[in-house]
C-alpha cells in the first residue's frame, strides 16, 4: 500500500482538521468527534445534515456551507459514523426549525442515523430523513436491500439545501428531498480497485484488460466484470441502463459526470463530450452538466453518470447560490 | 452459575479473540463486502476491553449494557448498531442479577436475537450473523430441554453456531452489503455470522466457572 497518510488510525481527523483549515472562516469541526459544521450557524432555518464513511471526499464535509448542508459525520473509511456522533452533528446544526437527515441506502448508516434520530427525538428535536438510492446497478426488489444511494445524492444536498436555506419548514424541503431523490439514477465502472488504509489491501482485483461494471462507491465489487472497452462504450453501456424506463420526455435534465478519486478531468471530460452527444440525439434537453469529483472512492479509478430529471423547482434550486468549499454557485 | 468477575473475564477472552481474528473476518468481508469487519470490531471490542476495569463489582445488566453502547459508538458500519443492540437488549434481561445461570443466559441470548433481528430488519437465511444465531440458541435450547449438562449445552450452541455460519457460503444476501454482489457471494462465508461464532466459541473455551 502506497498513500501520503501519517497513520492509518488519524487519516479521517487530520483529513477533517485539513478540510477546516484550508476554510476557516466558512467551517468548523465539533471538538467531539469528526463532524463539520458552519463556522457562523444560521438560526431559524432548517437543518440539512448528511454523512457517511469517510473516502468520499469532497462529500459529505465540502458541501457544508450556504445553500447547502449544514452539519457533515464522518465516520472511519467507508464505514458509518455512529449514532453518538450523528447525534453531536443533530444536536449542533438544530436551530429550532427541526433536522432533516440525507442518508445514502446503505444497511450500516440507515441504522445509524436511525438510532440517532430516535436519541434527538427524544430530547424533542424534530428529525425527518431522505434515504437516496440512485444507484441503477442494483436491483430494486424484495430481495435486495434496494438500490445503493451514489453519487445523485449530492443533488440532494444541493435541492434541498437551497430550499432550506430560502426558509422552507421541515416537511416542505422534505418533500423536495424526497422528489430530488426520487429523480436521479446513477451507474458507474471502475478499471481500478482502491484501497482501505486500515485494510492495507484493495478490495478486488482487476487485470490491465478487464474493469467492473455497477461500482458502488465503497471500493466493493461491482454487479459484474467485463474487458475494458473505448469511454464511449461504458458510456453507452452506463447510460442504456440509466435511460431505461426513465420517462423523460418534456423534461429537462441535469448531468452529473463524477470521478472516483483516481480518475484525471481529462478521462471525465471525454465521458462527457460522448455523454451530451448521446442525449443530443435522443432528444434530451440537458439544463446544467456538472464534471469533476463529488463523491469519490479514494483513489479508485473509475466514474459513474448520474442523471437528475428536473422540474421547474428543482431547476431554481439548482440555480440558487450557494458557496461551500466544494460547490460554489 | 456464573459469577459477573466470570463474565468479564468472558468479555476480556472476547476482545482478545476478535484482535486474533482480527485479519480472518477482513478478510471474509473483501469479496462480498467493504473489507472491514475484522478492523471493526477489534476497534470496538479494544474499547470494551478498557471498560471492563471499571464494571467490577456491577450487576450483568450494567456490563452489558456499557459493553452494547461501547459497540455502538465505536463499532460503526452496520455490525456496531447490531451487536451494540444485541448486548444492550441481553442487558436488559440480566439486569440486576449478579450470579448468572443457564436459563438467564439462554434467555439474554434469545433477546439478543431479537434485537438483530429488529435493528437489521432480517429474518433467518439472508446470509446474516442471524444465520449463525438463530440455530446456536435453537441447538442450545434443545439441549438443555433434554437436561443435558451446561458445558454440553454450550458445546451443541458452538457447533450449530459454526454450522450455520459455514452454511452461508450457499446462500444469496438478501440484507446487508453482500446482497449488491447477489449470486457472486455464493462460497463465501458471512463475516458476521462468523464473528458471532467466534464470540460463542470463546464463551465455551473461557476458562471460567460452569454456568
Amino acid at each position: 500500500m502506497k498513500k501520503i497518510i501519517n497513520d492509518t488510525n488519524l487519516v479521517e481527523e487530520q483529513m477533517i482538521q485539513g478540510l477546516v483549515k484550508a476554510n476557516p472562516d466558512k467551517l468548523r469541526k465539533l471538538d467531539c468527534g469528526n463532524v463539520v459544521v458552519r463556522a457562523k450557524k444560521k438560526e431559524g432555518k432548517v437543518a440539512l445534515i448528511s454523512g457517511g464513511g469517510s473516502g468520499h471526499e469532497p462529500a459529505h464535509g465540502g458541501y457544508v456551507g450556504f445553500g447547502m448542508l449544514d452539519a457533515a459525520v464522518a465516520g472511519p473509511v467507508f464505514t458509518s459514523p455512529t449514532p453518538d456522533q450523528i447525534y453531536e452533528a443533530i444536536k449542533a446544526a438544530d436551530a429550532g426549525m427541526g433536522v432533516l437527515m440525507v442518508v445514502k441506502n446503505y444497511t450500516g448508516d440507515i441504522m445509524n442515523f436511525e438510532m440517532a434520530a430516535e436519541m434527538a427525538q427524544m430530547e424533542g428535536i424534530s428529525v425527518e430523513s431522505v434515504v437516496t438510492s440512485d444507484d441503477v446497478a442494483v436491483e430494486d426488489s424484495l430481495y435486495t436491500v434496494g438500490r445503493r444511494g451514489v453519487a445523485g445524492t449530492v443533488f440532494v444536498h444541493k435541492i434541498a439545501g437551497a430550499k432550506a436555506e430560502g426558509g422552507a419548514s421541515l416537511s416542505q424541503v422534505c418533500e423536495l428531498a424526497k422528489r430530488t431523490a426520487s429523480q436521479v439514477r446513477t451507474m458507474g465502472a471502475a478499471i481500478s480497485p482502491c484501497t482501505v488504509p486500515a485494510a492495507g489491501q484493495p478490495g478486488f482485483a482487476l487485470g490491465d484488460d478487464e474493469m467492473e461494471v455497477g461500482i458502488g462507491i465503497h471500493g466493493e465489487p461491482g454487479t459484474h466484470r467485463e474487458g475494458l472497452k473505448p469511454a464511449d462504450a461504458i458510456a453507452d453501456q452506463l447510460l442504456e441502463k440509466i435511460l431505461a424506463g426513465f420517462d423523460l420526455e418534456g423534461r429537462d435534465v441535469a448531468v452529473l459526470i463524477n470521478g472516483a478519486g483516481g480518475t484525471p478531468l481529462m478521462e471525465l471530460y471525454i465521458v462527457n463530450n460522448h455523454v451530451q452527444d448521446v442525449l443530443k440525439e435522443k432528444g434530451i434537453s440537458v439544463y446544467r452538466t456538472y464534471v469533476g469529483n463529488y463523491m469519490t472512492s479514494i483513489e479508485m479509478q473509475g466514474f459513474s453518470i448520474s442523471i437528475l430529471k428536473l422540474d421547474d423547482e428543482m431547476k431554481a434550486m439548482l440555480d440558487a447560490p450557494a458557496d461551500t468549499p466544494a460547490w460554489k454557485e | 452459575m456464573v459469577s459477573t468477575k466470570d463474565l468479564l473475564t468472558i468479555l476480556r477472552c472476547m476482545a482478545a479473540a476478535i484482535e486474533k481474528n482480527k485479519e480472518w473476518l477482513t478478510d471474509l468481508d473483501r469479496p462480498i463486502g467493504d473489507s472491514d469487519h475484522g478492523i471493526n470490531m477489534a476497534r470496538g471490542f479494544g474499547e470494551v476491553e478498557k471498560k471492563l476495569s471499571g464494571l467490577e463489582g456491577k450487576d450483568g445488566g450494567t456490563i452489558l449494557k456499557t459493553v452494547g453502547m461501547t459497540l455502538v459508538s465505536t463499532v460503526g458500519g452496520s455490525a456496531g448498531p447490531l451487536y451494540g443492540s444485541a448486548f444492550m437488549k441481553a442487558g436488559m434481561a440480566l439486569a440486576d442479577k449478579t450470579e448468572i445461570s443457564m436459563a438467564d443466559f439462554l434467555d439474554a441470548l434469545d433477546q439478543a436475537v431479537d434485537a438483530v433481528r429488529q435493528r437489521g430488519k432480517a429474518q433467518a437465511g439472508e446470509k446474516t450473523m442471524l444465520d449463525a444465531m438463530i440455530p446456536a440458541l435453537q441447538a442450545m435450547k434443545e439441549a438443555r430441554g433434554q437436561k443435558e449438562a451446561p458445558e454440553e449445552i454450550l458445546k451443541k450452541g458452538v457447533e450449530a453456531s459454526w454450522a450455520g455460519a459455514e452454511a452461508t457460503n450457499g446462500l444469496i444476501a438478501t440484507k446487508g452489503r453482500a446482497s449488491y454482489v447477489g449470486e457472486r457471494g455464493i462460497g463465501h462465508q458471512d463475516p458476521g455470522a462468523t464473528s458471532f461464532s467466534i464470540l460463542l466459541e470463546t464463551i465455551c473455551h473461557c476458562k471460567i466457572g460452569k454456568l
